[in-house]
């Protein structure tokens, strides 16, 4: 039979889908997926910061995650730089100060690429519990906001007219980025963090005619990302972010066919 | 007192400066139960952009807004729907509150759009999807309406079959509703109050009042002076098909 670490990937790695299946809908549809990129690549800081305090690496991943989203929000309005060249710059420099950190903690052993594209035998028991709690906490959240976000997501001035206060969820929504990312980074790795968001929603966006519709299939593809990604990660010992991200990919290739059908039955 | 327990929202001397110009200033009016209140003016006279202070969605005003229900129904003039959304009519009818299939079906058919339910909303016509916005807005029963340009694109016979739908609906519901119209004739005979806007409130009144008022005839043209003109006089005479006026 399987070793128990690869058991406990595949639970995490589940948990993980069913997180980001709904979650990475609304990046598309809010058009986030910069915005998520520039969260996941200032979670190394959040890992250095995690290593030097002997801190739970989940938890700091969050919190400066979410710090970074606070000074993303200050500096939109405070300069006049549009809003792709600020993420870059957040995302980059943070990226690069993490990387600088690290190197001068020379008395730590780290495993860099663990931490940029995943290490499936670094999730432990408390990761499970991290992942699955924390996974049903945010997927609650989101429930309770879904009606004032989705609303908004379609028309800001509709929301706000009717009484839906969508910039509180719009808030909250961030701060839930933010955690999905802390949840799933020894999963997925920081630098392809964002592809497991992105990748199963937009294969779902090929083969849906709802919103429903595509969270659900969203959900199905990052799962079957997960399981196939997991066990090639398995036997081909490869990383297992890559291999999820592939996996992904292949799975949004197949759909591409559906819209090709559909297309045909149109015309 | 009993009149102000009517009152669903309330502009006090309102307006809204952006980049130093002003959009709209010193708006003052006021909707209330079972009335309608119709906004007119020349394009870029700051008629959207009041609906919009009435709604709250601009946030820094001067002056005040006083907002007495949060059930509010919104037709706005320009809507940009994001088309990477997979979204149909029958969900983009449950946007803001969740209906039931009789309530949704019902709206949907007042507005003469219940067969298009199932599609995409990306694939109506501008007509079609002014149909939907108009039967989501009066779908939850709301207390006030803000309707801005409802019927624009919409054929004509269309028109004045909602044109009418909107006075019903106002007249069932009891609903207050703050339109904006180019349409002179309804705004004559749907109206109750009138505000004509320039940038600030030019006039306003009953219909009657407003289109006496010089200021009005100033910004609108003879012409439009004369539309409204007709509906002063009392009829006292009907046009035969002859073409010679018969005395009542």
């Amino acid at each position: 039979m399987f070793d128990d670490f690869f058991i406990r990937a595949l639970v995490a790695g589940i948990g993980v889908a069913f997180v980001t299946g709904p979650l990475g809908c609304f990046v598309i549809w809010r058009r986030l997926s910069y915005f998520g990129d520039t969260l996941a690549h200032s979670a190394l800081l959040g890992v250095t910061l995690a290593f030097t305090m002997e801190f739970n690496i989940a938890l700091s991943v969050f919190i400066i995650s979410s710090l970074i989203a606070l000074i993303l929000i200050q500096l939109q309005k405070k300069t006049n730089l549009p809003g792709d060249a600020l993420l870059g710059l957040l995302a980059h420099s943070s990226l690069a100060v993490g990387l600088v950190v690290i190197g001068f903690l020379t008395f730590i052993r780290f495993d860099i690429m663990g931490l940029l594209f995943g290490d499936i035998l670094a999730v432990s028991v408390d990761d499970l519990l991290i992942i699955w709690i924390g996974g049903a906490l945010i997927l609650l959240v989101l429930k309770l906001i879904w009606k004032p976000l989705f609303a908004s997501t379609v028309n800001y001035e509709l929301a706000e007219a009717e009484g839906l206060n969508p910039d509180r969820a719009k808030a909250i929504f961030t701060i839930l980025m933010a955690a999905i990312i802390a949840i799933s980074i020894k999963m997925v790795g920081l630098l392809l963090i964002t592809g497991m968001l992105i990748i199963p929603a937009a294969m779902a966006r090929n083969i849906s005619s709802s919103p429903q519709k595509m969270v659900i299939y969203s959900i199905i593809g990052g799962l079957l990302s997960v399981i196939i990604g997991l066990f090639t990660s398995l036997e081909f010992n490869t990383s297992s972010g890559p291999s999820i991200i592939t996996a992904a990919l292949l799975l949004f290739i197949l759909s591409l066919f559906k819209i090709k059908q559909s297309i045909k039955l149109k015309n | 007192m009993s009149t102000d327990q009517n009152i669903l929202v309330k502009l006090n001397d309102a307006g809204l400066q952006l980049n130093n110009k002003w959009l709209v200033k010193g708006v003052s009016l006021q909707v209330e139960k079972g009335k309608i209140v119709t906004l007119i003016g020349p394009n870029g006279s700051g008629k959207s952009t009041t609906a919009k202070i009435a709604l709250g969605i601009y946030k820094k005003i001067d002056g005040s807004v006083e907002k007495y229900t949060n059930k509010v129904g919104y037709v706005p003039q320009k809507i940009s729907i994001d088309w990477t959304l997979p979204l149909r009519v029958n969900d983009f009818m449950v946007l803001t509150e969740s209906l039931n299939k009789e309530t949704i079906d019902e709206a949907l058919s007042l507005t003469g759009v219940i067969h298009l339910k199932d599609k995409n909303l990306g694939d109506l016509s501008g007509g079609e999807f002014q149909r939907v916005l108009l039967a989501r807005a009066i779908s939850k029963k709301p207390d006030l309406l803000v309707l801005d340009e409802p019927v624009q694109g919409v054929d004509f016979t269309g028109e004045i079959a909602l044109y009418e739908l909107i006075k019903k609906i106002s007249d069932e519901l009891s609903c207050g509703i703050l339109l904006i119209s180019h349409d002179l004739h309804t705004v004559m005979t749907a109206t109750d109050h009138v505000v004509c806007l320039n940038g600030h409130v030019c006039c306003s009144g009953s219909p009657m009042d407003v289109a006496k008022n010089n200021e009005y005839k100033a910004l609108f043209g003879e012409q439009a002076f004369q539309i409204l003109s007709r509906y002063e006089h009392k009829h006292d005479h009907v046009h035969t098909d002859e073409g010679e006026i018969k005395k009542n």
